[in-house]
């Protein structure tokens, strides 16, 4: 966007494009200077309908986020661009203080450790549980190393201890598809886990969940954050409050209250647009 | 890590289908080669001609190996695969007339073998290259993909059809006479093509088995179920997707090649759409995502085709389309889907 022509020189010609020993080692996440994720004055339309409008928003390492709003408030569609599917118009996007995530695509993104659970559970369902888990492994992903990749005893013990971490350690050899709707919602943490990210992106963990699996999530959100930075979508009231330490209600686009749960559900303009009372919340989980 | 280890540990003959593929195809080719053999007057004796005609099976055999790589497990549709595989065999048709007259004078070079063979899996390697780039990293896919190949196949028609060309015009390439300082039309070179169509359809299909049981298979296999998921995770789907359509265009090639010195002949109709269309329906019909399903459907179809073209020739393009919606109704899964689901009944039964 805003490169100098020497730059766009550099960029057409790479050296360590060619010769895998002058690519810069992966470079770790710069968190000193504070957040692990920024975004600054996002904004993006489609169709002239402003689906993110001017959006702040920075979540510290290690932290935990739930982030809340109606639908059409903009949730997917922040995530799309933090995960290189959709580019905004206008603002920034930071991972740490050293990765511009808005010159980046979907690979390179997944790569830094930025995961992503989507919506809708997508795993891949002609294959094994333990192979899914092995695809989504951390390690060189290009095409030849792909081809002769083997699993070696630590990515072996690796995937033990997620599936552990899952409850999926009986049905590791089943295919994936043949899982509950809850369980395939496991698996697909369970594969971002795989990827060792940073930041993990969490959509809607526990729509179409039983009550005690929805305990076994908020078990499993909470453990994670911590070793992991956790930014978590949800429509389930109750879900978020057993988990959230700092919630964030997205409206229109853009931010319109952040704090802890106690604070935003007292927000008057919070009330207003969204919470009006748990009947109201209760009735938004089934919808997507 | 080398090849030869990746085929080792992925202990490609662990699989059952993969055993008796392999078993049906050199008995079967042995089988061949004794028949024909035999003395002329005894009652079992298989002619050269009836050879040549396996031969021509084993070819398509190949093709349609190369389709189900790429369709079954990468889920891209090809409907102009017939075009890598004329490329092929134009670049085998090219050395052959050039072993007398070449056409025109830059084909001299291609009178040499080994530049041939080069430019049996370049020609149609490259065209995928560049196809494949363009098409991939535009994120073009699904049925527009598939609509796109055959336009490339009937637009290398339509060039391959004009006299500018030097390729022989509608004619094509013809009227071969030696292949490796060795007369054509004698029975030996006959049985040497069908066992070296033989030895590479083996070949082809442990290659190919090697690779949809690698990890860069199962990468296939869950970019065709759910492509966005697999860039989520940090694989690069358009390089995947180019490795192996490359090499499936390679494949192609290769048995384009194999086809040509066999049937004598290489014209622009092999780059018509009907033909790469027929292929899909062959790797339909066998089932697809086994690689074995593919290799029994192009040999029961055209073994069908060279049945009933001899008896009602306007009969085969309904049976060709009937088999084509019977097995989209009733068999999703081919025959090869049909015999597992067999198996599977017969084994929770007993």
């Amino acid at each position: 966007m805003n490169m100098t022509n020497r730059q766009r020189l550099r960029e057409f010609a790479r050296p360590d494009r060619v010769f895998d020993f002058m690519a810069p080692a992966r470079s770790p996440v710069d968190v000193r200077h504070g957040p692990i994720l920024y975004l600054e004055d996002v904004s993006v339309s489609f169709d002239g309908f402003k689906a993110i409008d001017d959006l702040n928003l920075t979540i510290d390492d290690g932290e935990l986020r739930c982030i809340i709003g109606p639908n059409g408030a903009g949730k997917t569609t922040m995530m799309d661009i933090i995960t290189g599917k959709t580019r905004p118009d206008r603002g920034q996007a930071w991972f740490g203080s050293r990765h511009n995530l808005l010159q980046m695509d979907e690979p390179q993104i997944s790569n830094l450790g930025i995961g992503r659970k989507f919506q809708k559970p997508t795993v891949f369902e002609a294959l094994s549980v333990s192979a899914n888990l092995e695809l989504a492994m951390a390690g060189d992903r290009r095409v030849w190393k792909t081809l002769l990749a083997r699993l070696d005893h630590e990515g072996r013990e690796r995937i033990d201890e997620v599936l552990e971490t899952i409850a999926l350690s009986a049905e590791r050899d089943r295919l994936a598809g043949v899982l509950s709707h809850g369980q395939k919602q496991w698996l697909e943490i369970g594969m971002l886990l795989m990827q060792r990210p940073r930041l993990l992106l969490v959509d809607e963990p526990v729509a179409g969940m039983t009550e005690p699996e929805m305990h076994r999530t908020a078990d499993l959100m909470t453990r994670l954050a911590g070793q992991q930075s956790v930014v978590v979508v949800e429509h389930d009231m109750g879900f978020v409050r057993s988990i959230a330490r700092i919630v964030t209600v997205l409206h229109q686009g853009s931010v319109l209250a952040e704090g802890s749960m106690d604070e935003v559900a007292n927000d008057p303009r919070v009330i207003d647009v969204y919470l009006g009372g748990d009947d109201d919340a209760a009735d938004t989980r089934e919808e997507g | 890590m080398s090849i030869a280890a990746m085929f080792k540990r992925n202990s490609l003959l662990d699989e059952r289908s993969t055993w008796i593929t392999s078993v049906v195809l050199i008995v079967g080719m042995l089988a061949v080669v004794v028949l024909h053999a035999l003395p002329p007057d005894h009652a079992w004796h298989l002619n050269g001609s009836v050879v040549s005609l396996l031969g021509k099976y084993l070819t398509y055999m190949l093709l349609a190996l190369a389709v189900d790589l790429i369709w079954g497990y990468l889920g891209i549709l090809s409907l102009g695969h017939g075009a890598f595989f004329a490329l092929g065999g134009y670049a085998m048709g090219l050395y052959l007339t050039a072993q007398q007259s070449p056409l025109a004078p830059w084909q001299g070079v291609m009178a040499h073998f080994p530049v041939a063979a080069l430019g049996v899996v370049l020609a149609p390697g490259l065209l995928a290259l560049v196809f494949g780039w363009l098409a991939f990293r535009s994120r073009v896919t699904g049925v527009y993909l598939s609509i796109i190949t055959q336009a490339l196949t009937f637009a290398l028609m339509l060039a391959f059809n004009r006299n500018e060309m030097g390729m022989g015009g509608s004619t094509g390439l013809t009227r071969f006479d030696e292949l490796l300082g060795f007369s054509l039309s004698s029975e030996s070179m006959t049985v040497a093509l069908f066992v070296a169509s033989g030895v590479t359809v083996l070949l082809a299909f442990w290659g190919c088995k090697a690779v949809t049981r690698s990890r860069l298979g199962r990468v296939c296999m869950a970019t065709r179920d759910a492509e966005a998921r697999v860039r989520f995770i940090g694989y690069r789907v358009e390089h995947v997707k180019l490795a192996v359509f490359v090499l499936s265009a390679m494949i192609a090639g290769i048995a384009g090649a194999l086809y040509v010195p066999q049937v004598g002949i290489i014209n622009p109709s092999t780059f018509a759409p009907l033909f790469s269309i027929e292929v899909v329906v062959w790797v339909a019909l066998g089932g697809r995502a086994t690689l074995y399903g593919a290799l029994l459907g192009a040999l029961v179809v055209n073994y069908l085709k060279t049945l009933l073209t001899g008896v009602m020739p306007d009969a085969w393009l309904f049976l060709l389309g009937g088999l084509f919606v019977v097995v989209t109704m009733f068999l999703p899964q081919g025959v090869a889907g049909l015999m597992t689901h067999l198996r599977r009944r017969r084994e929770v039964a007993t």
